[in-house]
C-alpha cells in the first residue's frame, strides 16, 4: 500500500510540474463552455431583413413594429418595391425579406384573408427554415390578438409547451455535451500518454526492473487526473449555473456519482491506449482521432442518434460518451433519480472492467 | 557460487534481422567487478537487458544469484540494482523525490538503508531539492547510482555509467564501485573507455555479439603475442603515412601522442632498419621505443584480426 501511495504522490508531482498541461487541463473547459455558450449558438439572433411595406397601413405597421422590437430581426431597411429585393439579397447580409401587399388591412378585414410574402435566404437551410418560423409565429400571435378583439369562427389553437428547455436555449443541449467531451479529452488523452511517457523517457526501464505491480502503476496514473476531471466538471458546472443561468434540476450528489463513474471509464480507455501504444505521439493521435471524433459524432449531441444509419447507431452503444449524454440529461435537466438511469451507468461500469482487464494484460512487463 | 551465468545466451532483434548477442556463455564470481568492454553496437545493453529480465533470449539460459532471468524474473528484480545507459531516472522529480520513491517501490526506505549510499549521498546532498533533470552529468550519474543502491543490492548492473562525464566525476564514480566491491556487491560494469577496463577484476572484450577475450585486465595485456612500439615526431601525420608504406609493419595506429606499432618479425636488426626508414624519410624529433601494450592495444588487435576474419 505504501508503494501505492508513493506512485500517486510521484502522478500528482509529474502532473503539477507540467504548468503548459495543467494549463490546458482548466483553459479548454472554460474556453468550450464560454464559446458554446456565447458564440456557437443555434439560436439565431439580430438577422438583418428588408421589407416592401406597399400597404403602409395600420396592420402592416403593427406587423413590423412587433417584428422588430424582437432580439432575432433587425429590420435592415425598408424597400420601395419588389424589384429591390433580389439585389437586397445579393448584397450579402440579408437574411429575409417581407413583402406586404396594397390594401392588407382592407383585405384582411373585407375579404377575411390577406398574404404576406416571405422570402428567405435558403443557402444555409436552418437559418432560413428557424428566420420563417419566427416570422409565422409572430404573425400569428398578432392575428390572435386581432381575433380576440373580432368575434373569430371557430378554430383549432395549438397550445405548445417545450418541456425541460421552455425558452428553446442551445445551452440545455451543449452542457452536458461539453461535459462529456471534456472529461473524454482530459481522462483519455492525459493518461493515454502517461505510461508512453515513461517508455519514451526510459524510466521505465528502471521501474520494472523493480518489484513493483503494475496494477498498483496503472491505478496510481489514473489517480490524479480522477481528481483534475471532478475539479473540472465543478468549474464546468459553476459556469453553466452563473454564466449560463443553466440550473441543475436533479440531486447533485448524483451527477457527481454518475460524472466519477464516467471519468474513471474515459480513465481506463486512456490506460489501455497506453499500454498499447509505442510513442506519445501516437498515443495522442489515437486518443485524438480514435475518441474524439467518435464521442462528438456518435454521442447524440451534434448529431441525432436515431437519424442515423442503423449500422451507425449500433456503433455508438460503444462510445462511453453517448450514455453519459443521457445520464447527464436526465439528471441535470430532467432532475430524474437514480432508477431511471441504472442502465446507462451498469453499462459504463461493464466498460470500465473491460477496458482495465485489457490494460492489466496489454501491460508489458518487459521491454519491447 | 556464481553470482551471473550465461549459458549459450542468443539475442536478435527484428524477427532475426539483426543479431546483438551470439551464442556467449560466462559466470562472473561472487563480489567480482566484472567489466564488458566494447564499442557501441557491440551487444552490452542486450546482455544487461537480458540479465536485469527486460529482455527474453532467443537462445540459452541465464541466471542471476540462481535466479533464472524468465522463470524467475520477479525475484530478480527484487535483488538487483540496474542503471542503464541512459539517464533513466524522473527529471521532474528532486533528487530526494526520486531517492524516495525508489527506496519505497523497493519496499524500503532512505533512512533504513543510508549506510549504503551514505558516501555517495553527502556529495549530492547540496542539490537535493534541485529537479534531477538540471543536474550535471556527473550528478546525474551519482544520483542514478543511488537509486540503484538504496534497496542493498545482491548484484549491480551499470551499463555504461560513465559515458558523457568528466574525467573527475569518472575518476570519483570508479571510486565508489571499489568502494562497493569492497561490501560485497557483484558488479557488472560496462564501458567503452579502454582506460577504465583495468579496473574491473575481469574483462570481457566483446565485438558483434561475441566474446574476443575473457580474462584479469593483467592477462589480458599478457596475452598480447608481438612485441609493441611507440614512435613520434614532430609531424605526426607524415610519420603514420610513412610508416604504412614499411613492408615490415604488421599493423601501427595512432595511440593518444604516440604511433603505436608492431613488426612482423619483432628483431633487433628490423627495428634498426625501421629507424633508418624513418630518418630516410626526413621525420624530425623522431622517439622510437618499446611499450607495453594496453587494454586499447588489444582490443584494436583483436578488432583488426575480427576483420580480417570476415574478409
Amino acid at each position: 500500500m505504501k508503494q501505492f501511495f508513493a506512485f500517486i504522490k510521484k502522478e500528482f508531482s509529474h502532473v503539477f510540474r507540467d504548468r503548459k498541461t495543467l494549463l490546458m487541463l482548466f483553459g479548454v473547459p472554460v474556453v468550450q463552455i464560454v464559446l458554446f455558450g456565447f458564440a456557437l449558438t443555434n439560436e439565431i439572433k439580430n438577422s438583418n431583413i428588408v421589407i416592401v411595406d406597399n400597404a403602409k397601413d395600420m396592420a402592416s405597421q403593427q406587423i413590423i413594429n412587433k417584428l422588430a422590437s424582437t432580439p432575432y430581426f433587425h429590420i435592415k431597411k425598408e424597400l420601395l418595391s419588389s424589384s429591390q429585393i433580389d439585389a437586397a439579397f445579393k448584397a450579402g447580409d440579408v437574411k429575409l425579406a417581407i413583402v406586404f401587399p396594397a390594401n392588407f388591412y382592407t383585405d384582411l378585414l373585407h375579404a377575411n384573408k390577406a398574404q404576406i410574402q416571405v422570402i428567405a435566404d435558403a443557402s444555409d437551410p436552418n437559418t432560413g427554415n428557424t428566420l420563417t418560423n419566427y416570422v409565422t409565429y409572430i404573425v400569428a400571435d398578432y392575428q390572435a390578438n386581432l381575433n380576440a378583439t373580432i368575434k373569430a369562427p371557430e378554430q383549432i389553437t395549438l397550445d405548445t409547451r417545450m418541456l425541460y428547455n421552455p425558452d428553446l436555449k442551445g445551452a440545455p443541449n451543449f452542457v452536458p455535451g461539453v461535459i462529456a467531451m471534456v472529461m473524454l479529452l482530459v481522462c483519455v488523452m492525459m493518461t493515454s500518454i502517461s505510461i508512453v511517457r515513461e517508455k519514451e523517457l526510459g524510466t521505465m526501464e528502471v521501474l520494472l526492473v523493480s518489484p513493483f505491480k503494475p496494477l498498483y502503476v496503472i491505478l496510481a496514473k489514473a489517480v490524479p487526473y480522477l481528481v483534475l476531471s471532478l475539479v473540472n466538471l465543478t468549474v464546468i458546472l459553476l459556469l453553466s449555473v452563473f454564466a449560463l443561468d443553466l440550473p441543475i434540476k436533479g440531486s447533485i450528489l448524483l451527477l457527481y456519482g454518475v460524472s466519477t463513474m464516467y471519468i474513471i471509464t474515459s480513465l481506463s480507455l486512456g490506460l489501455l491506449v497506453s499500454t498499447g501504444a509505442s510513442s506519445q505521439q501516437g498515443a495522442m493521435t489515437l486518443s485524438l482521432v480514435g475518441m474524439m471524433l467518435p464521442t462528438l459524432m456518435l454521442s447524440g449531441y451534434i448529431y441525432p442518434i436515431e437519424n442515423m444509419p442503423m449500422i451507425l447507431q449500433v456503433l455508438s452503444n460503444a462510445v462511453p460518451a453517448k450514455w453519459f449524454y443521457i445520464i447527464v440529461k436526465a439528471v441535470m435537466l430532467k432532475g430524474l433519480g437514480f432508477s431511471y438511469i441504472w442502465k446507462e451507468t451498469l453499462i459504463l461500469f461493464g466498460m470500465t472492467i473491460f477496458f482495465l482487464t485489457l490494460s492489466l494484460r496489454n501491460f508489458k512487463i518487459r521491454l519491447e | 557460487m556464481s553470482a551471473i551465468t550465461l549459458n549459450n545466451i542468443t539475442k536478435t532483434y527484428n524477427k532475426g534481422a539483426v543479431l546483438a548477442v551470439d551464442d556467449i556463455s560466462f559466470s562472473v564470481e561472487k563480489g567480482e567487478l566484472f567489466g564488458l568492454i566494447g564499442p557501441d553496437g557491440a551487444g552490452k545493453t542486450s546482455i544487461f537487458r537480458i540479465l536485469t529480465t527486460l529482455l527474453l533470449p532467443d537462445k540459452g539460459s541465464a541466471t542471476v544469484v540462481g535466479n533464472d532471468v524468465v522463470k524467475d524474473f520477479h525475484k530478480i528484480r527484487g535483488i538487483v540494482g540496474y542503471m542503464p545507459g541512459r539517464f533513466s531516472l524522473y527529471q521532474d522529480l528532486t533528487v530526494e523525490e526520486n531517492l524516495n520513491f525508489f527506496a519505497t517501490v523497493f519496499g524500503t526506505t532512505v533512512k533504513e538503508n543510508y549506510d549504503q549510499i551514505k558516501d555517495i549521498y553527502v556529495m549530492l546532498e547540496p542539490f537535493k531539492d534541485r529537479r534531477a533533470g538540471k543536474l550535471s552529468g556527473g550528478m546525474k550519474q551519482k544520483l542514478a547510482l543511488c537509486c540503484a543502491l538504496i534497496h542493498k543490492p545482491e548484484v549491480l548492473f551499470l551499463d555504461e555509467p560513465t559515458t558523457g562525464v568528466d574525467v573527475v566525476s569518472r575518476k570519483e564514480f570508479w571510486e565508489m564501485l571499489a568502494r562497493l566491491k569492497a561490501q560485497g556487491i557483484t558488479i557488472m560494469v560496462s564501458t567503452s573507455y579502454m582506460d577504465e577496463a583495468t579496473l574491473c577484476d575481469r574483462i570481457a572484450l566483446i565485438l558483434g555479439g561475441k566474446i574476443l577475450s575473457l580474462a584479469t585486465p593483467e592477462e589480458t595485456i599478457k596475452a598480447y603475442p608481438e612485441k609493441l612500439y611507440a614512435v613520434k615526431s614532430s609531424n605526426m601525420h607524415k610519420l603514420l603515412k610513412d610508416i604504412r608504406t614499411n613492408d615490415e609493419i604488421l599493423n601501427c595506429y595512432a595511440a593518444g601522442e604516440y604511433i603505436h606499432l608492431s613488426l612482423k618479425n619483432a628483431t633487433k636488426e628490423n627495428e634498426n632498419s625501421l629507424t633508418k626508414f624513418l630518418a630516410e624519410k626526413g621525420e624530425s624529433d623522431l622517439v622510437f621505443k618499446e611499450t607495453t601494450p594496453t587494454v586499447e592495444d588489444c582490443f584494436i588487435r583483436l578488432l583488426g584480426n575480427t576483420d580480417g576474419n570476415s574478409n
